[in-house]
């Protein structure tokens, strides 16, 4: 099993026709992804790469392909809109890959999104691969193994990492989830702490935090009374000055909160094992499981 | 992006915010002219610079002659101010505000921020004003009062009126401070604000509530559709580096070590930094390239961090997903070509075709040193950068 995602999705790409979108889309279709549409306004009746009907409206495109997944590429002014549309078509798993949309724009998407039936994962976000089914966002396909471990992380380049150490030691994954470092996002740490802890095949995770926020202090509050599996976990940015944005819009420390040592020390306190380094976050893993 | 605190009661002007009348100027001679147009009365003499703490700095004055006016713009224009956000090294004044003074009876502290935990934007009041806010909210957080904003409707009069009873304010100026509040929130809105302080927000002894400081951060990512908002960009108060950073678009924040860092993403050039302390360095920069490091980029990326004279060792550090590291090795190899790189460079490649990018590191004649995983790489990174 795995979470959220697997063989049976259905996918559809908003921005499919776009640079990001056609590339990333073919991408997946080699991993073996089922993408059964795509969305461009106004380009409805063509199609992608000589089998993926495109339409002018997900409404439309999930009435014709029962998609139950999307991927957005769309340029950021865009992006809030392509989201709701997702929504209003009551697609279940919304991953939005889009970087740089406006937080004021996401506030209103997610007061829109409260009592609807959809999962957003993202934005600013790698997305979500379970290994030999289904992937969903522009990780590199190859390096992920199939098998028990999860991984969740703020970072895409950070999941990579832990994925690919992972792999190196041939401990393979369930699904591995990047949830974006944006300060206002869909599924955050505990929706998928959650989850994890339901699937009864996966066995382990490990979790990618970086500062700015109490995502991880809230998730390390939730692990201390619910989760019961091992888990391997690092937080980005102990260098990282104060009232500096690193990169992601939400890495910033700002008045004192959002340190990197306050969110480590949470998590230790929740029982997880911390790597300082994170070069140790698979064999950390190991270690666990044989122990 | 951060706007000066002159622009920052422009904009709250336009939302029906009252704010002391008032001049910005950049010659002290002119002080005289606009204390004249004041009305002759007390005058306040304010340094703009982006930071805050300018009235412990020495930046912010009380003028009650045209003479002096001019005398203090004198001294704030040109001098290097320190406050607690400036650095040690302080930030160079080029204009001063020169506004009426107001009777001040209570000064208050009102703000508008996003708050990531409830995905609304919080409304943050206290009594508390003119202190360090953070300071009250560590100490003394039952002193902070917060309403959250139902985006669908926007701020409320009842939720303007909740605060103001709680900080007791009574009478006519109970409305006023609701005007205060939703305009505040309508500019905060309008504009993509990130952050919106006012601090202090004063209470005059004839009940009106008037702003005395404005301080605006923007959303970067809201720009493009915030006109009115760029053209007020003063790119004097920023770092040279990271303005010329953005130009290629990459990430880049200086710091104070000898170990230029260059990595694809943002959380990697974190834990890239985080390692390299761990085996006792100092990085000199966060870099962050992106998802696609073409060798345009990673070259513009060497020039940024060798412009930096304290930089003893490069470490790249990047993992090769979509963009093969073959691809990334020969940009490595054509930027330290072209740059004419002198310092040791340790370069960690993993991904794909990670092999083929380190048979071309190998074989392209640079002392390029290789290094197997990010721990591996930052040791070697210290050793090297504490022997050059």
């Amino acid at each position: 099993m795995s979470i959220f995602v697997n063989k049976h999705t259905k996918l559809l790409v908003q921005g499919i026709t776009g640079s990001a979108g056609s590339f990333h889309s073919g991408q997946m279709m080699d991993y073996g992804t089922q993408v059964v549409a795509g969305v461009t306004p106004g380009r409805g009746g063509q199609v992608f790469n000589g089998s993926v009907p495109i339409f002018n409206t997900v409404a439309e495109a999930v009435e014709a392909t029962g998609a139950n997944a999307s991927a957005i590429f769309v340029p950021p002014p865009f992006a809030a809109d392509a989201i709701l549309e997702s929504c209003d078509a009551e697609i279940e798993t919304i991953v939005a890959i889009t970087e740089g949309i406006p937080v004021l724009d996401m506030i209103g998407v997610r007061a829109a999104m409260k009592g609807s039936k959809s999962r957003l994962i993202g934005p600013n976000c790698p997305g979500i691969i379970t290994p030999g089914e289904c992937k969903i966002g522009i990780m590199p396909g190859h390096i992920h193994q199939v098998g028990r471990i999860g991984v969740v992380s703020k970072s895409g380049t950070l999941t990579y990492e832990a994925v690919g150490q992972l792999s190196d030691l041939n401990i393979g994954q369930s699904t591995c989830i990047g949830i974006g470092g944006d300060p206002v996002n869909g599924t955050n740490f505990i929706d998928v702490l959650e989850a994890f802890e339901a699937d009864p095949d996966t066995e382990g995770l490990i979790m990618i935090g970086e500062i700015g926020g109490n995502a991880e202090e809230e998730a390390a509050a939730w692990i201390a009374d619910n989760f019961s599996k091992p888990l391997v976990c690092f937080v980005a940015g102990m260098t990282a000055p104060p009232g500096k944005r690193m990169g992601h819009a939400g890495a910033i420390i700002s008045g004192g909160s959002g340190t990197a040592s306050a969110k480590v020390a949470a998590l230790r306190e929740a029982g997880a094992v911390v790597v300082d380094n994170p070069a140790d976050m698979g064999a950390a893993m190991k270690t666990l499981l044989e122990s | 992006m951060k706007i000066h605190e002159y622009q920052g009661k422009a904009v709250l002007a336009e939302f029906g915010v009252p704010v002391p009348k008032g001049r910005v100027i950049d010659q002290a001679a002119d002080a005289a002219d606009v204390f004249a147009e004041l009305g002759g009365g007390l005058c306040v003499v304010k340094a703009q610079i982006h930071a805050g703490g300018r009235g412990k700095g020495g930046g912010v004055k009380l003028a009650r002659t045209a003479a002096e006016a001019v005398e203090y713009a004198n001294d704030i224009l040109g001098m290097q101010l320190v406050t607690h956000q400036t650095g040690p090294e302080g930030t160079k004044v080029m204009k001063v505000l020169v506004e009426e003074g107001t009777d001040i009876a209570r000064e208050l502290y009102v703000a508008m921020v996003p708050d990531r935990e409830t995905q609304r934007v919080c409304l943050m009041a206290s009594t508390e004003g003119g202190m360090d806010i953070e300071k009250v909210a560590a100490e003394t957080p039952e002193k902070i009062l917060k309403e959250w904003v139902d985006p669908a409707v926007g701020l409320c009069a009842y939720q303007c009126r909740k605060v103001a009873f709680a900080l007791g304010i009574e009478g006519k100026a109970v409305r006023a401070m609701t005007k205060v509040l939703i305009g505040l929130y309508d500019a905060f809105m309008a504009k993509d604000g990130s952050l919106a302080e006012i601090n202090p927000l004063v209470v005059t002894g004839d009940g009106e509530i008037i702003a005395l400081d404005a301080k605006f951060n923007f959303d970067s990512n809201a720009l493009y559709r915030q006109k009115g908002i760029v053209a007020m960009r003063d790119f004097g108060e920023e770092d040279e580096r990271e303005i010329e950073a953005s130009k290629h678009d990459l990430a880049y924040i200086a710091l104070d070590g000898n170990i230029g860092c260059l990595v694809n993403g943002a959380g990697l050039a974190m834990a890239t930094m985080d390692t390299i302390k761990l085996f006792g360095g100092e990085p000199a920069n966060f870099l962050d390239v992106g998802g696609g490091a073409t060798t345009a980029k990673v070259t513009a990326a060497f020039k940024l961090i060798l412009a930096d004279d304290a930089v003893r060792c490069v470490m790249v550090n990047i993992f090769g997903g979509i963009m093969k590291c073959d691809v990334i090795a020969e940009g490595v190899v054509a930027a330290a070509k072209e740059v004419g790189l002198s310092i040791p460079l340790v370069v960690r490649l993993a991904g794909t075709n990670v092999d083929l990018g380190k048979k071309i590191l190998a074989e392209s004649g640079l002392p390029i040193i290789s290094a197997g995983n990010m721990g591996d790489a930052a040791r070697k990174a210290v050793e090297a950068a504490g022997k050059a």
